[in-house]
């Protein structure tokens, strides 16, 4: 028979997941459960779910914080994620569906880290650092150091993750986020992406750029960061969609071919600058 | 273990693997078989129920998660022998065809118009809302048109936050 145990707060949630690291850590359970009956039974359940130290999303001291147990209903519904972080309320009403959304939660995206999953590009490009605990103490890790390969991360056996900070964008930097999928309610993403483009007029003065599905993890483009920087946007779009074609490993499989991958890939980030040229125009 | 719960008003308990499905938990432990399998993977939405007055696949809540939590069920929307509006428009709208979404449906459409998420909406917006909040609730039959209408002409009947003509 399965264990279970529902935590009433986090210094028991981190005691348990100390003293049996081999006990699935449950929250939204939208991934973990798919396909359920088919899947041997876990050993022990920690559920996380609805944790309350873990849900909220707190906007203080120029970031905002998420806390993992967050659902994604919850992010795109916060007045100041929607004003402030902009792609990833966009990105939060694109994952899966409404039933999904009001149970996905941000700390699932991140400790699956799926090379799909929709919001993890977004954390990337906005310069996400990640806050996790143990009963050993507290540490943050900046999110571009997270993922270490196809669903692998920092995360050590004993750790739990607690919530994300996300700076707010500087007043010159614009972002963005699009996902290019069959539908755009819960088909997994072909290929997504974000960017946060900081602007001088129409002169690119630094680019954080993220995609998603083209590799075994949610990866920086850094040639394309690097090709854009001190261009102007009509040139940073043409700099932009020469770099992304090497600088990027997608595959086929039963949701897209590798050639398409690429081929998308490239409008994509092309877009995000010549999307900033009529915003950068105002 | 033993789950307690609240399952359409009603307290129930159930001795069960807190692994098991609520869907299983819902259909095989309290018979109440109104809420249907689709896909068993979160993509088709007909074992919607609502739990703590959200909407989720049932397919993927673990019965351990019920625990102390509230639950309403397809079964769970008519209210003393009265079909709840959304139910009734399904009906007079010709919004059901083979019938294994309409429970999710119903259910998913019932939570847009009770919680008022189309309200003070013009007709073309609303229509918009609700093809976005049943996005998740997939129908092979009728094209959804219809199934569209009937929320429509629910929402119409029933003033926002009133749970209502139940």
């Amino acid at each position: 028979m399965t264990a279970y145990l529902r935590p009433r707060d986090l210094d028991e949630a981190l005691a348990a997941r100390a003293a049996h690291p081999d006990w699935m850590v449950l929250a939204g359970a939208t991934d973990l459960m798919v396909n359920a009956n088919h899947r041997a039974a876990p050993t022990g359940i920690l559920d996380l779910w609805r944790l309350a130290p873990i849900c909220f999303v707190r906007a203080a001291d120029g970031e905002i914080a998420i806390g993992a147990g967050a659902t994604w209903l919850e992010v795109e519904r916060d007045a100041a994620v929607c004003t402030h972080l902009a792609p990833l309320a966009a990105a939060a009403r694109e994952i899966g569906a409404l039933q999904i959304q009001a149970r996905a939660t941000l700390g699932g995206n991140v400790g699956t880290s799926s090379p799909v999953g929709d919001s993890l590009p977004v954390l990337l490009a906005l310069d996400a650092e990640l806050e996790v605990a143990s009963v050993r103490g507290r540490r943050r890790v900046p999110y571009r150091e997270w993922c270490t390969g196809y669903r692998t991360t920092r995360l050590a056996a004993d750790e739990l993750i607690v919530a994300a900070h996300l700076p707010l964008p500087g007043p010159t930097t614009r972002t963005v986020w699009r996902k290019v999928g069959t539908r755009r309610a819960q088909s997994i993403s072909k290929v997504m992406g974000a960017a946060a483009i900081t602007l001088d007029g129409d002169v690119v003065i630094d680019a954080r750029v993220a995609l998603g599905a083209i590799a075994d993890r949610p990866v920086r483009i850094a040639a394309v960061e690097a090709a854009v920087r001190g261009q102007r946007l009509a040139d940073a779009a043409h700099a932009a969609r020469a770099a992304v074609g090497p600088a990027i490993q997608p595959i086929d499989d039963v949701r897209s071919t590798a050639s398409y991958r690429r081929e998308v890939a490239e409008n994509l980030v092309a877009r995000f600058f010549h999307g900033m040229m009529q915003r950068a125009d105002r | 273990m033993k789950l307690a719960f609240e399952v359409n008003g009603e307290r129930r308990t159930v001795e069960t693997s807190p692994w098991k499905r609520l869907l299983d938990v819902l259909r095989e432990d309290l018979r109440l078989t109104g809420t249907k399998e689709g896909c068993g993977e979160g993509e088709c939405g007909a074992c919607t129920v609502e739990l703590d007055g959200e909407v989720v696949n049932s397919c993927l809540v673990a019965a351990g998660q019920c625990d102390g939590r509230r639950i309403v069920t397809v079964e769970g929307l008519a209210r003393g022998g009265v079909l709840h509006a959304v139910q009734r428009q399904l009906v007079a709208c010709g919004g059901a065809q083979c019938g294994i979404c309409t429970p999710g449906i119903a259910v998913c459409a019932a939570h847009v118009v009770d919680r008022g998420l189309i309200a003070g909406c013009d007709d073309a917006t609303a229509r918009a809302k609700i093809r976005d909040l049943l996005a998740g609730n997939i129908c092979r039959c009728t094209g959804y048109q219809l199934i569209v209408d009937a929320v429509i002409a629910a929402a119409r009947e029933v003033a926002p936050g009133t749970e209502g003509a139940r």
